[in-house]
C-alpha cells in the first residue's frame, strides 16, 4: 500500500507493479493523484545526460557541497547514477520535455549546479512529470486507487506494519486496510509556515504518521527558504528564471549578490541567496510594499521571445497575479518556506527500520539533501528513491505470509475510530481550528525562520506546546460524514503540530550554522561537534533527540565558498 | 491597500440534511489582489467552517478549484473579486456533474473516460533506458504540446452543451488527451486508440459549439483536437477501404 499519489508515490507504485504483477497494489491519496503538489514544480529535474561535459562525480560533488556536507555520500552516489535512467524512463513514458534542435532533451543552468544538467519542460516540469506518471500508472491493472481517501494512522502490531486506517472522504467511513508493506509518500509540510510555496495539502501527514508509529524524524531543522516568491501570495517564481539569465536587484538597482556569492551570482544556492536578500532588506536596501519588504527580479533584458519560449508559466503567473509583464517590468520577490530537507528517517533503500514501512519523496529524509537541497534534485529524488522504496516494499510483501484481521489490529482500528469520531468530530464547543492553525503558522514564521537564536527557538517550543494542548479542545464545525473537509483540516492540523514541534527542538540542539540552518548565536559551522544527523523521537512529553553519523565516502568536508 | 466588501452567494448542498440545494450569502472584505478562492477560504476560516469545496495549489495548475462563477465555469483561484465589483457573485458547482456536497462535484465519469483512451505511450517494444531518450524534434513536440497542457479541471465539460445532454459523449478533455497521444511521435498505438475516439459517442457527437476552447484556462483547444481527430478518422477510414487490414504502418 502506498500513501500518496505524487511523484514519489506513483513511481513507487509503478516499480512495485513491474516487479511483481501478482501483487495487489493500492494508492491511497487524499486528493486525485494529478492534483498532488508535485504538479506545481516549475524549473526542472537534474540528471547527468550530457556526458561530453558532465559526469556523476561532478553532480555528486555539487549536491554534497550544496548540502553543506550533511548529505550521506553513499546515498548521493547512488542517486546520481540512477538519475539518468529515471529521466529517460520518464521520457519514454511520454513526458513532453523541451528539446534541442537535434531532438535531445534540453538542459538548463540551475542554482548550485556547476554545469547545465537540469532537464525541463518549459517551466512546468512538475505538471508534466506528474501527469505522465499518473497516466502511465493507469495501464497497470494491479494498481488500485483510492482517490480522496485520507490516511489517519499506520497499524503496527508486534513490531511490524500491518496496515493503514483511512477515511473514505465521500462516505466519511473510516476503513482499515491490511497491508504487508506500506510506503509513505505524502510530501512535505510547508503549511506549518505562513508564507510558503506549498499547496494547501502539504501538511506533513506522513511525517506525523511515521513519528507516531515510532520512527524518528531526521534533520528536521533543515528547512529550505526559496529566494523568489511573490510577496502577496507566496507563489513561486522558478529558479529557472535566474537559470535563463534573470538578475536580482536591490533598491539601488545593484546586483547585490556580488557581495555574497561573487562567482555564482544568481546561480548560487538557495540558502545563501535567501540570507543575502534578508541582509539587503535589513540594511535598508530593499523595497517596502503592502506585504512587507522585497527585492526585484529583473527579466526585462531576456526579451519577450525567451520569456515566451522558456518561461511561459512565469509570465502567466506575473501577469495574472501581479498585473506585471515580466518582459518590461521588474518582479517583486522575497524569500519564503519552500521545501523540507528533513523528514522520516530512512536508509539508502527508503526503509525506515520498522519492518514493512518505507518512505520516499519529500516526506522522507534519505539524507541526500543534507542541510540544503539543490534546486531540481528533488523531483529526480522522488523518481530514484520512489522506485527504490517501491521495489523494497514489493520484495518484502512478496515474502510475507497472508495477514489476518486479528484482535490486536481490530483493537487499534477501533481506537482510531474513537479518536476521530468521538474525540475530534463530536465536541460541540471549543476553539476554532483556523485560529490554532494561524497561530502555529505565525509562531513558525516569527521564531523558526531564516535566522534563528536560542530565545526564539525556546519561545517556539513553548508556543507550539501550548497550541498542542489547545488543539485537544478544538471544535469541528461541520458534523456531517460526507466529504467533511473541516474534519480533515482538524486531523491535518493535529499532524502539523506534531511535526512543527520537532523543528525548533532540533534547531535548538544544533548549536552551529550549516546550510539552511542559520543560528545568529552560533554563526559558524562546527564539524567537530555537528557533522552528524539529529533524529527526533516522539515521547509522551517533549521530543527526544539522538544523533546519527553522516556517511562520508570520497569528499572531505571543506569550506563552502561560491 | 483599500478594502471593499464582496457579496458572495454560494450554493449549499448537504446530502445528509437538506433535500435540495439552496443559496447562502456571505459578506467578505477584499483587496484588489484577492481571488474568489480567497473569499471561500475567508468564509471557511472566519464565518462558516461547514462550507465545502476543493482546492490546493492556488496557482492555476492543480485543477481542483473549478466552479461556476457568475454563470461561467472558472478556476476560483484565477478569478479576481474586483472584476465583479458592485455585483453579487454567484458561486455554484460546475454544471453537468453530480454534486457530492456544496461545490464538490463527482468526476468519476471523466476518470473512467481517461482510462478508456489509454493515456500512455504505446510501443511495439520499449527500449531500455541505457539506450537514451527517444529523439523528438521541436516541431514534433509542437504538434501535441498544447494538448498535453490539460490540467483536468473539467471546465470544458461544464461548458459543453453536448455533454450536458449525453454523458456518454467522450467530450473535450478526454479527446484532447487522446489526440495528444495520437500525435506524439513516440507513440505507436494509433490502431488501438482510434476505434475508441471514433465510436458512436466519440468525436462525431461534437456539434462544434466551441465553448470548451473558450473556457479552458490553459489554452488547450479541445475543439481543434476533436476536429483533427475527425479528419484523421476520415482519412483512415478511406485508407482501410483501399488497403488490406493491418497493412502499412
Ligand atoms: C512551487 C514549487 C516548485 C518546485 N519546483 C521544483 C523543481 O523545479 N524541481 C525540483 O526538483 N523540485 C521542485 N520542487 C520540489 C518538488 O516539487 C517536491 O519536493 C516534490 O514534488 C514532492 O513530491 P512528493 O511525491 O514527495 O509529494 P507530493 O507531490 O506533495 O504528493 C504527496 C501525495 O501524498 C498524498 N497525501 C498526503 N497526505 C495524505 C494522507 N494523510 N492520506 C492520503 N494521502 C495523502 C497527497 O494526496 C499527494 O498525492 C518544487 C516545489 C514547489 C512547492
Ligand atoms: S481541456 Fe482545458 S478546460 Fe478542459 S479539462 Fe483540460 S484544462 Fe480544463
Ligand atoms: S487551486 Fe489549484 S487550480 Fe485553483
Amino acid at each position: 500500500m502506498i500513501i500518496g499519489g505524487g511523484a514519489a508515490g506513483l513511481r513507487a507504485a509503478i516499480a512495485a507493479a513491474e516487479l511483481n504483477p501478482k501483487l495487489d497494489i493500492a494508492i491511497v491519496s487524499k486528493v486525485y493523484p494529478m492534483r498532488s503538489h508535485t504538479v506545481s514544480a516549475e524549473g526542472g529535474m537534474a540528471a547527468v545526460l550530457r556526458t561530453d561535459y558532465d559526469n556523476f562525480d561532478l553532480h555528486a560533488y555539487d549536491t554534497i557541497k550544496g548540502s553543506d556536507f550533511l548529505a550521506d555520500q553513499d546515498t548521493v552516489e547512488f542517486f546520481v547514477r540512477e538519475a539518468p535512467k529515471e529521466a529517460v524512463r520518464l521520457e519514454h513514458w511520454g513526458c513532453p520535455f523541451s528539446r534541442d534542435p537535434d531532438g535531445r532533451i534540453s538542459v538548463r543552468a540551475f542554482g548550485g549546479m556547476s554545469v547545465k544538467r537540469t532537464l525541463f519542460a518549459t517551466d512546468k516540469i512538475g505538471f508534466h512529470l506528474l501527469h505522465s506518471l499518473f497516466q502511465t500508472s493507469l495501464k497497470f491493472e494491479n494498481i488500485r486507487r483510492y482517490d480522496e481517501w485520507f490516511a489517519t494512522s499506520i497499524l503496527v502490531e508486534n513490531g511490524r506494519v500491518d496496515g493503514v486506517t483511512a477515511i473514505d472522504m465521500r462516505s466519511g467511513d473510516l476503513v482499515s486496510f491490511l497491508a504487508k508493506a506500506v510506503v509513505i509518500a505524502t510530501g512535505g509540510c510547508g503549511r506549518i509556515y505562513q508564507f510558503t510555496t506549498n499547496g494547501w495539502i502539504k501538511t506533513g501527514d506522513g511525517m506525523a504518521l511515521a513519528y507516531r508509529a515510532g520512527v524518528p524524524l531526521k534533520d528536521m531543522e533543515m528547512v529550505q527558504y526559496h529566494p523568489t516568491l511573490l510577496p502577496n501570495t507566496g507563489i513561486l517564481i522558478t529558479e529557472a528564471a535566474r537559470g535563463e539569465g534573470g538578475h536580482l536587484l536591490n533598491k539601488d538597482g545593484e546586483r547585490f549578490l556580488k557581495r555574497y556569492v561573487p562567482n555564482k551570482m544568481e546561480l548560487g544556492p538557495r540558502d545563501i541567496l535567501s540570507r543575502a536578500e534578508m541582509t539587503e532588506i535589513k540594511e535598508g536596501r530593499g523595497f517596502e510594499g503592502p506585504y512587507g519588504s522585497y527585492v526585484h527580479l529583473d527579466l526585462t533584458h531576456l526579451g519577450e521571445e525567451t520569456i515566451e519560449a522558456k518561461l511561459p508559466f512565469v509570465k502567466e503567473l506575473a501577469e495574472k497575479y501581479l498585473g506585471i509583464d515580466p518582459a518590461h517590468e521588474m518582479i517583486p520577490v522575497r524569500p519564503g518556506q519552500h521545501y523540507m530537507m528533513g523528514g522520516v528517517h530512512t536508509d539508502i533503500h527508503g526503509y525506515t527500520g520498522l519492518p514493512g514501512l518505507y518512505a520516499a519523496g519529500e516526506v522522507a529524509c534519505i539524507s541526500m539533501n543534507g542541510a540544503n537541497r539543490l534546486g531540481s534534485n528533488s523531483l529526480t529524488e522522488c523518481l530514484v528513491f520512489g522506485a527504490e522504496a517501491g521495489i523494497g516494499a514489493a520484495q518484502y510483501a512478496t515474502k510475507q505470509a497472508a495477514l489476518s484481521f486479528g484482535n490486536p489490529v481490530q483493537g487499534l482500528a477501533l481506537e482510531e475510530e474513537k479518536r476521530i469520531y468521538d474525540k475530534v468530530l463530536k465536541p460541540e464547543q471549543g476553539e476554532k481550528i483556523s485560529t490554532i492553525r494561524t497561530e502555529m503558522q505565525k509562531a513558525m514564521e516569527e521564531h523558526v525562520g531564516i535566522y534563528r537564536d536560542e530565545n526564539n527557538l525556546k519561545q517556539a517550543c513553548r508556543l507550539i506546546g501550548d497550541l498542542k494542548k489547545r488543539m485537544k479542545n478544538a471544535v469541528v464545525e461541520d458534523k456531517d460524514r460526507v466529504y467533511n473537509t473541516d474534519l480533515v483540516s482538524a486531523l491535518e492540523l493535529d499532524f502539523m503540530l506534531d511535526v512543527a514541534e520537532t523543528i525548533p527542538y532540533a534547531a535548538l540542539a544544533r548549536k552551529e550554522s550549516r546550510g539552511a540552518h542559520s543560528r545568529t548565536d552560533y554563526p559558524k559551522r562546527d564539524d567537530d561537534q555537528f557533522l552528524k544527523h539529529l533524529v527526533v523521537y516522539q515521547t509522551g512529553t517533549v521530543p527526544r533527540i539522538e544523533t546519527m553519523p553522516v556517511t562520508i565516502t570520497r569528499w572531505k568536508p571543506e569550506a563552502r565558498v561560491y | 491597500m483599500s478594502q471593499d466588501i464582496a457579496t458572495i452567494r454560494v450554493t449549499r448542498y448537504r446530502p445528509e440534511k437538506d433535500g435540495k440545494p439552496f443559496f447562502q450569502e456571505y459578506k467578505v472584505p477584499y483587496r484588489k489582489d484577492m481571488v474568489v478562492l480567497d473569499a471561500l477560504n475567508y468564509i471557511k476560516a472566519n464565518l462558516d467552517g461547514t462550507l465545502t469545496y476543493r482546492w490546493s495549489c492556488r496557482m492555476g495548475v492543480c485543477g481542483s478549484c473549478g466552479a461556476n462563477v457568475d454563470g461561467v465555469p472558472k478556476l476560483t483561484c484565477a478569478s479576481f473579486l474586483h472584476e465583479f465589483k458592485g455585483r453579487t457573485i454567484k458561486v455554484e458547482p460546475l454544471p453537468h456533474f453530480p454534486v457530492i456536497k456544496d461545490l464538490v462535484i463527482n468526476m468519476d465519469d471523466f476518470m473512467h473516460k481517461l482510462v478508456e483512451i489509454k493515456p500512455w505511450i504505446i510501443r511495439d517494444k520499449e527500449s531500455p533506458p541505457e539506450d537514451g531518450e527517444y529523439r523528438q524534434s521541436a516541431e514534433e513536440l509542437e504538434r501535441y504540446g498544447q494538448f498535453s497542457s490539460c490540467i483536468n479541471c473539467m471546465l470544458c465539460y461544464s461548458a459543453c452543451p453536448v455533454y450536458g445532454l449525453n454523458e456518454k459523449f467522450l467530450g473535450p478533455a478526454a479527446t484532447a488527451l487522446a489526440y495528444r497521444y495520437i500525435e506524439d511521435s513516440r507513440d505507436q498505438g494509433k490502431a488501438v486508440r482510434f476505434p475508441i475516439v471514433h465510436e458512436i459517442e466519440g468525436v462525431w457527437e461534437c456539434t462544434l459549439v466551441g465553448e470548451c476552447s473558450v473556457v479552458c484556462p490553459k489554452g488547450v483547444d479541445p475543439m481543434l483536437a476533436i476536429q483533427k481527430t475527425k479528419i484523421l478518422g476520415a482519412t483512415n477510414a478511406l485508407k482501410s477501404l483501399v488497403m488490406p487490414r493491418g497493412g502499412g504502418k
